[in-house]
């Protein structure tokens, strides 16, 4: 009988902090700058430099701790991580070793449920510790030789350490995706992982089922985007299992994606084990974190992602698939929220936006250079518009159909929908007369259907309402078709 | 005024001069340039010179004063830096030649605040490689002599800004203080030399050696002028984590102020064995004249004093082999031409870059913060610098300075000590532990030995209370006026 | 610690990226333990229980507000490279 295998991961991620300097010096940071422009003695690590702390940056991570958790320490302190590579301009790291400004803390997950529109698990995923750090330069590799940019380099980043709590790709995928969520919500940091903003290692090791100490653990670096992460995890996974099985060993090693190949490689081992040689820096003195700061931050704390979507659910009644489009964005859910109040049908609203606005903010996205102009921050369509559109429907002032149409020259133009309902004359059509002759024309053009109505076959009507609100350009309010038509017809 | 009267002058007297029209600060520039064109050849006390630029920040001075501009109180006097303070435009080496090109594209602290001051900057002083040694032998550009006795060493390792106020090459000179590196090249060449406690003087800009015990400090030909040029660069800096936020009161009023006699401890372990004789009794004499002017002088113990040579080389080690890790040859730094990728540029680079003691301390010290070896020696080396400030703080709950001679030994020849590292340790012996604790120390001459070399006397007082420290070295000073003896070097 | 101090000074020199001649390592290797050995003072006293000085004066919480200040052009930040090339430090290849 062959053994059966069970994965257990960790993950450490790298969040960069959008602070406006950097973690040791008040030179700005930034992506997409010239290179080597956001630099000066300290980032450069020049004789004589010396560092000076963020409070921003401890604030935020302060705000970490609390959104995910986590015990705040008292004080913490900084450690030099000694190691020599190019990206590094002090050939030191400063970082925190054995004082780190958070520990412990979960980050809750949502599984895949059993369809898109069906909520999954949720489970807590335990974390270790997370520490604050500086950021390294840029490398890029040439054939012959590589550049180092360091504008990146002292950008102060967190490092968020989870226990070996993760047992699935999905999981994996799951833990990254809240995580995301919920630091992008805080206002943390924007998280894109192409600009580097979130990285991610993960520590996949393998053990037969049954057996409770940890396989040799494989690091794996390079996983650059969260899908990459999933296939990355996914791969060695299967080439683990498949080294086991032929009976080879698993080395403890470090190993580099490759999304191109999809697979994972060997990188040169490095040789000799790490020995970073932390002590505590001279140069910083420690942080005294005052319990009155933390309580002043907690009050800042937005409402967590998972939690908003149970609300919405609950107090709302919105559908789960709804939730789930809105919970991981917290402008959108601002925007939903502001929506819902004005009108008097949240589902609706959720639909909405959900659907609408979000199609149209993607649309806007792709025609314009820079994408991330085209958020729901400046979105040109006030909530308060929405909710005037949504309303209009809800008194009958216009018909579903002619919202639907109104709703993109709406964004595009940033008129309100009253204004375009007038300018358009598109107001919907309660007349009766008018309505009741086009009705009898309707009748008149399609026997057919009426006879099939009067039979018995009360899908038949349709036809005829179709044709109603098609010569009114769908401005005739259905309501009022309806009961006309089956007026007509039962007489 | 002739130019060898105005070189013999302190800067105090100077400034009288350039006040009351007698001069102008570019006939003292001139002198001084024509003295070190007379005596640098023998002295080497320089490392670099600009003169242009010299004469140009003199003729800046006098322009300022003929135009009535508010001046600085170092207007139109030279001051020359050790080659570990950041200039900007101005070449730094630190007597190493990683360095050999680099220039520095800012100024220190203390650079800033001389300029501000109105001094007139003048050139780069020898030292020993990264202030790494007692003798100032370990320049990679060549030893300084000591000007009383060119065949033996100034001391070190700010051996070119001790020698270069003995030699009359300059009124005032900076120096850099982390075992004795000030103090005792000022006691070996005659002068007087201060380190301020740990936080009174910025950093910021100097090429660090152990950053927890650096300080820079002044040299000059006597106590007052001491106090002028400290409390020039002394004050809180927002740029070094570490600089204290203390008032720096005005160390010139305070001397001129009377000073009462207080109470002098004298530390037994400091005049056990391996004093020299003559510096015994050159420093006996000083205490009889402390007695003879009212102090009283009282015996305490430092048990500590002997592990202070371990713990200073353990803590200093480990800090610098972290802090010269940014001289890898990528950045800044000389690359080796054999380097063929990134990881030779480091060994090859450093290896070709750095002078022997260099390479001895950066290896000690990486080994002590090596894996398996933190907790025996730098954890043990910190926890007993512990123990080494509170003997110091039980002395001075009882005295109001201690002193002890500087150096056990007045200056001694070439290459005496440079092939066994342990007796040039050792030459620091008095002086290390005022580091460890973070005190303010001084070095006064106090008289010579019968074949004509300085001796120096060591005051160690209060943690931020320099104006007394000065005040009790001023009270020996003002009447026997060593500092102001100059050494013969004409042929 | 009982035994004799050594270093494995090819170990250590690695560790801090430093290429010695022979003759530089056989020199190192009986000065430095000399110098060990001498450190061995700092076994003999009791520190239990000491808290460890890192700092001569310490204080807490010496930071800056977040506010970004202007830097360097990359011309001055390239000025000292042995080696650059589009405004970027030129380093020899980076084996992973
Ligand atoms: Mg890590
Ligand atoms: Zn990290």
């Amino acid at each position: 009988m062959s053994v059966k295998y069970e994965t257990v991961m960790g993950l450490e991620v790298h969040v960069q902090l959008d602070t406006n300097s950097k973690m040791f010096t008040r030179v700005g940071t930034g992506f997409g700058k010239p290179p080597n422009t956001l630099t000066d003695p300290v980032v450069l690590g020049l004789p004589g430099a010396l560092p000076v702390m963020n409070r921003e940056a401890i604030e935020k991570s302060i705000k970490v701790g609390l959104l995910l958790g986590c015990k705040i320490a008292e004080v913490c302190k900084w450690d030099r991580k000694n190691y020599f590579y190019p990206d590094m301009p002090k050939n030191y790291q400063i970082s925190q070793f054995d004082q780190p400004i958070c520990e412990g803390g979960e980050v809750e997950i949502e599984l895949p449920g059993e369809t898109p529109t069906v909520m999954g698990e949720h489970r807590k995923v335990m974390l270790t510790r997370i520490h604050l750090e500086e950021d390294v330069g840029k490398l890029t590799h040439y054939e012959r030789d590589s550049l180092v940019d360091y504008n990146r380099a002292g950008s102060p980043l967190l490092e968020i350490v989870s226990e070996p709590d993760l047992f699935t790709p999905d999981e994996v995928f799951a833990y990254l995706t809240s995580l995301r969520n919920s630091l992008v919500s805080a206002g943390i940091s924007p998280c894109d992982m192409e600009k580097g903003q979130l990285r991610c290692d993960a520590n996949v090791s393998i053990r037969p089922v049954g057996t409770t100490t940890l396989g040799t653990k494989v690091e794996l670096k390079n996983l650059n985007t969260i899908s990459g992460v999933k296939q990355g995890v996914e791969y060695e996974i299967r080439r683990q299992t498949k080294a086991l099985e032929n009976g080879e060993e698993i080395f403890q090693e470090t190993r580099r994606w490759n999304p191109e190949e999809k697979r994972t490689t060997s990188m040169r081992s490095k040789e000799m084990a790490h020995d970073y040689r932390y002590f505590p820096d001279p140069d910083l003195m420690p942080v005294k974190i005052d319990p009155e700061w933390v309580k002043r931050i907690a009050k800042e704390i937005p409402e967590k992602p998972f939690d908003k979507q149970r609300r919405y659910m609950a107090e709302m009644n919105l559908p789960y698939t709804a939730t789930a489009a809105l919970c991981g964005d917290r402008p959108l859910c601002e925007y939903f929220e502001k929506t819902a109040d004005l009108t008097k049908d949240s589902v609706k609203a959720a639909n909405w936006v959900v659907n609408d606005l979000l199609r149209e903010l993607s649309q806007a996205g792709k025609d314009s250079d820079n994408e991330s102009e085209i958020s729901v921050e400046n979105c040109p369509l006030a909530p308060e518009s929405l909710a005037e559109l949504i309303n209009l429907i809800e008194e009958n002032v216009v018909s579903n159909n002619v919202a639907k149409e109104l709703f993109p020259e709406m964004f595009a133009t940033g008129k309100s929908a009253a204004e375009l309902v007038n300018e358009k004359g598109l107001e919907m059509k309660s007349d009766g007369d008018e309505i009741e002759s086009l009705c009898v024309k309707a009748i008149e053009d399609d026997p057919d259907a009426a006879e099939k109505y009067k039979g018995g076959k009360e899908g038949a009507i349709n036809a005829l309402k179709g044709s109603v609100m098609k010569a009114t350009r769908g401005q005739a309010n259905p309501q009022v078709v309806d009961e006309t038509l089956r007026r007509l017809l039962s007489s | 005024m002739d130019s060898n009267s105005l070189i013999s002058k302190t800067a105090t007297e100077l400034s009288g001069e350039l006040e009351s029209g007698n001069c102008k600060a570019v006939e003292i520039a001139q002198a001084y340039l024509e003295q070190i064109d007379r005596v640098d050849g023998k002295v080497h006390a320089f490392l670099h010179r600009d003169d242009d630029d010299f004469l140009a920040q003199a003729k800046d001075s006098d322009e300022r004063r003929e135009k009535g501009e508010t001046l600085g109180p170092l207007d139109g006097i030279p001051v020359c830096l050790k080659d570990v303070i950041s200039v900007e435009g101005q070449p730094l080496t630190a007597a190493s030649k990683i360095l050999q090109d680099y220039v520095s594209p800012y100024d220190a602290t203390v650079t800033r605040k001389l300029k501000a001051a109105g001094a007139v900057i003048g050139g780069r002083l020898n030292l020993d490689e990264f202030a790494m040694g007692s003798s100032t032998e370990n320049s990679a550009y060549g030893p300084t002599r000591n000007p009383w006795d060119l065949e033996r060493v100034p001391g070190g390792s700010s051996g070119g800004s001790s020698a270069a106020v003995a030699a009359r090459e300059a009124p005032l000179t900076l120096g850099s203080d982390t075992g004795g590196s000030i103090r005792q090249p000022a006691s070996l060449c005659g002068v007087v030399g201060m380190k301020p406690t740990y936080g009174m003087v910025s950093r910021y800009g100097l090429a660090a050696f152990a950053s927890s015990l650096d300080q820079i400090g002044p040299f000059s030909q006597t106590v007052e002028d001491t106090a002028l040029l400290l409390e020039t660069i002394s004050g809180h800096d927002p740029l070094d984590s570490t600089s204290y936020p203390t008032e720096v009161p005005s160390y010139s009023e305070f001397l001129k102020q009377k000073h009462e006699p207080c109470t002098l401890g004298l530390p037994k372990e400091f005049f056990g064995e391996g004093m020299d004789d003559e510096v015994r009794t050159a420093v006996e004499k000083a205490i009889e004249f402390y007695k003879g002017k009212g102090y009283e002088i009282v015996d305490l113990s430092l048990p500590t004093t002997d592990l202070s040579i371990p713990v200073y080389y353990v803590i200093a080690t480990a800090e610098a082999s972290s802090n010269l890790a940014r001289y890898d040859g990528i950045r800044y730094t000389s690359r080796s031409e054999r380097a063929e990728n990134a990881v030779d540029v480091y060994a090859k680079s450093r290896g070709e870059g750095f002078g022997e003691e260099v390479k001895r301390r950066c290896i000690l010290g990486a080994y002590g913060l090596s894996s398996g070896y933190y907790d025996a020696y730098y954890l043990r080396a910190q926890k007993t610098r512990t123990l080494i400030r509170q003997d110091f703080e039980r002395a001075f709950e009882k005295v109001d300075a201690i002193l002890t001679p500087t150096s056990p030994t007045p200056a001694f020849k070439f290459g005496a000590k440079s092939e066994d590292p342990i007796s040039m340790y050792l030459s620091d012996v008095y002086t290390i532990s005022t580091n460890l604790a973070g005190l303010p120390g001084l070095s006064v001459p106090c008289g010579f030995t019968e074949s004509g070399l300085p001796i120096g006397l060591q005051l160690i007082g209060k943690a931020f209370d320099e104006g007394t420290l000065l005040s009790i070295a001023h009270d020996f000073d003002r009447e026997l006026q060593f500092g102001r003896q100059a050494p013969n070097l004409e042929d | 610690m009982s035994e004799e101090p050594s270093m494995d000074i090819d170990y250590v020199t690695n560790l801090a990226r430093i290429e010695l001649t022979q003759e530089e390592k056989d020199k190192f290797q009986s000065q430095l333990g000399d110098v060990l050995k001498y450190f061995e003072k700092l076994q003999d006293l009791d520190v239990e229980g000491v808290e460890p000085t890192a700092h001569a004066f310490p204080r807490f919480n010496v930071w800056d507000e977040d506010v970004s200040k202007e830097g360097f052009s990359s011309e001055k930040a390239l000025k000292n490279a042995p080696k650059s090339r589009n405004e970027q430090v030129v380093v020899p290849k980076v084996v992973e």
